[in-house]
């Protein structure tokens, strides 16, 4: 185990390198864009010029490259062209809304995957079968800034049980709570379509092992057999595509979001986007990338740690 | 009915409103109308008429062009470029196979989504930028696949009769690889294409993907939610023709993926 762990903390870091890479090459490629973006068609050249040198953008490729990295590990990620402000508290700010909207959706993703994937296994080639795997159909192929939309449309301006929009920040933990029910369902029920396909095909191919054949040899019910027996069997895989999944999820979560006016990351980076403030964009999205990366890794060494035939590979 | 019929139905339904809307619409789309903006649907506008007065039916039509468009090349991209490096880490091995394989599980853990948003932020919002940014992150999708499956193949005896026989690793490739997994390849390229046009609607509604007089599904939501206590209808069209074409395409993938490949569907 400890093997395989230096192992995976050490893609773990070169994972990140290359993100990081990735994320500073785009904004590379055209040099001095950033600053004539920020500035618009209609500036002088000695005005880019001189923000340019402000932002210290002036400076060669690598020293760039290093002045950012080094800087965001001291938590230092510059200024905000647009908010007059360092990136960096501005990015902590936001993440106090996006982080536990990503874990609400999840927590709404598991609890009814796991529940769907449970009853549609156990169902299999049954009608109940058939509703749940149509229903996750439909599930796929709905966009999740749609189903934000419609369930605004619903309670909030048919039913006026939840607010549309906007959020009232956590010093009013209900109110802000209640302000991320409604964006945490549309990204979370849209997880929950592919979760619980997977859930219903693990489960089914546990439920074919011969341990199962035992449990219920030993008197358990099915029931009992397949809670305790099948689905713990099962978990690594799920847990492996629930991990992949966080990337749509976070991507997700920057769409939803916008949909409903809340203060996050997503938010911050479309209007970042609309401000010009490339500088912003590229921490946020890195910030994004990283947090993917890390959940990534951690899912990693929690199968591992479930299911030791794991350790052999990666 | 089955899946595949039900997909290829779905999907001959976007491609005929596509193929419509290049020659006829009820009215030009993204033409403004403002005396019969937001008008309730009637026989003269189908689906009524947005806060513009533009014709919703016309611009629904005319949306699965963009949507279409995006799909073919996003998906173009990502298999040109993904099946000849899968095809190339398949045949040489070694460091090469290990190189590609390596630069695709890190391409994986960057979500593809923010991928595209780096790239319109810096480079502007535009369709073009936006179908660039969903193909290549449909490039590690295609290599991977690409390489599992060739790789299964070159193990056949089939393929070592042929190397056996003189015949260059290349050759191989395209003369008994590529025609061996086109199966898989398909399969994958209609699932890939469901995910291109659920990216591109939600490019479009955050502004980033195609701008006006270009209409796409995304952008009609976008200009819709201004309007959802007055008029809701228009945020549930566009909606709903972007989960028929996304349910479509994944019915026709899963269609396929039972006819072409019996084994696959074994595993499931």
């Amino acid at each position: 185990m400890v093997i395989y762990v230096a192992r995976r903390l050490a893609i773990l870091v070169a994972t990140l390198a290359f993100a990081s890479l990735i994320v500073f090459a785009a904004l590379e490629i055209l040099p001095g864009n950033a600053a004539q973006t920020m500035l618009g068609a209609s500036a002088t050249p000695e005005a880019v010029a001189a923000l340019a040198h402000k932002l210290g953008l002036d400076l060669s490729v690598s020293a760039r490259f290093v002045n950012w990295i080094g800087g965001a590990l001291r938590g230092d990620l510059g200024q905000s062209y647009a908010y007059n402000s360092p990136i960096a508290p501005l990015i902590g700010e936001r993440l106090a809304v996006t982080l536990p909207l990503t874990l609400l959706a999840m927590a709404i993703a598991s609890g009814v995957a796991l529940s769907a994937g449970v009853y549609a296994a156990a169902r299999r080639g049954r009608p109940g079968d058939a509703v749940v795997m149509g229903m996750s159909q439909f599930g796929l192929a709905i966009p999740n800034f749609w189903l934000g939309i419609v369930l605004v449309l619903i309670f909030a301006v048919h039913w006026r049980v939840f607010p549309s929009g906007g959020f009232p920040g956590w010093a009013e933990p209900l109110k802000a709570l209640r302000a991320l029910v409604l964006p945490a369902l549309a990204l979370g029920l849209v997880q929950a379509a592919i979760l619980t396909r997977v859930t219903r095909s693990a489960l089914i191919e546990a439920m074919g092992e011969d341990f199962m054949r035992t449990a219920r040899a030993k008197g358990l019910s099915r029931r009992a057999a397949i809670w305790r027996h099948a689905l713990p069997n099962a978990a690594g895989p799920i847990l492996t595509i629930a991990g992949l999944q966080f990337s749509s999820l976070i991507a997700g979560a920057v769409v939803v979001e916008n949909v409903f006016t809340l203060p996050g990351l997503g938010r911050l980076i479309a209007q970042s986007i609309a401000n010009r403030d490339v500088l912003v964009v590229e921490n946020c999205v890195m910030g994004l990338a990283a947090l993917v990366i890390l959940v990534n890794a951690a899912v990693d060494l929690a199968a591992a740690a479930i299911d030791p035939r794991l350790r052999a590979s990666a | 009915m089955s899946n595949l019929r039900l997909g290829i139905f779905c999907v001959g339904l976007l491609v005929l409103a596509a193929l419509l809307s290049l020659v006829w619409t009820p009215y030009p789309p993204a033409v403004i109308d403002v005396p019969h903006k937001l008008i309730p649907p009637s026989a003269a506008h189908w689906l009524g008429a947005d806060a513009l007065g533009r014709d919703v039916a016309s611009e629904i039509l005319a949306g699965a062009r963009v949507s279409l468009l995006v799909g073919v090349i996003a998906v173009g991209i990502g298999l040109s470029f993904g099946v000849a490096l899968g095809l190339i880490a398949a045949s040489v091995k070694g460091v090469v196979e290990d190189a590609i394989m390596k630069a695709c599980d890190f391409a994986f853990a960057f979500p593809a989504l923010l991928l595209a948003i780096l790239l319109t932020a810096t480079y502007g919002p535009g369709v073009v930028n936006a179908i660039a940014a969903i193909g290549v992150a449909n490039v590690p999708v295609f290599a991977k696949l690409t390489r599992a499956a060739a790789n299964g193949v070159l193990a056949r005896e089939y393929a070592l009769a042929a190397r056996a026989a003189g015949r260059g690793p290349f050759a191989i490739a395209f003369e008994h690889v590529l025609p061996n997994i086109a199966a898989a390849l398909i399969v994958q390229a209609t699932i890939q294409f469901a995910i291109a046009i659920l990216a591109e609607a939600a490019l479009s509604y955050l502004g980033l993907g195609a701008q006006p007089p270009l209409v796409s599904w995304g952008r009609m939501l976008a200009d819709a939610q201004a309007w959802l206590y007055v008029a809701p209808r228009l945020a549930v069209f566009p909606g709903l023709a972007v989960a028929f074409s996304v349910l479509g395409l994944n019915l026709l993938g899963d269609g396929l993926r039972d006819a072409l490949d019996p084994k696959l569907r074994a595993r499931r």
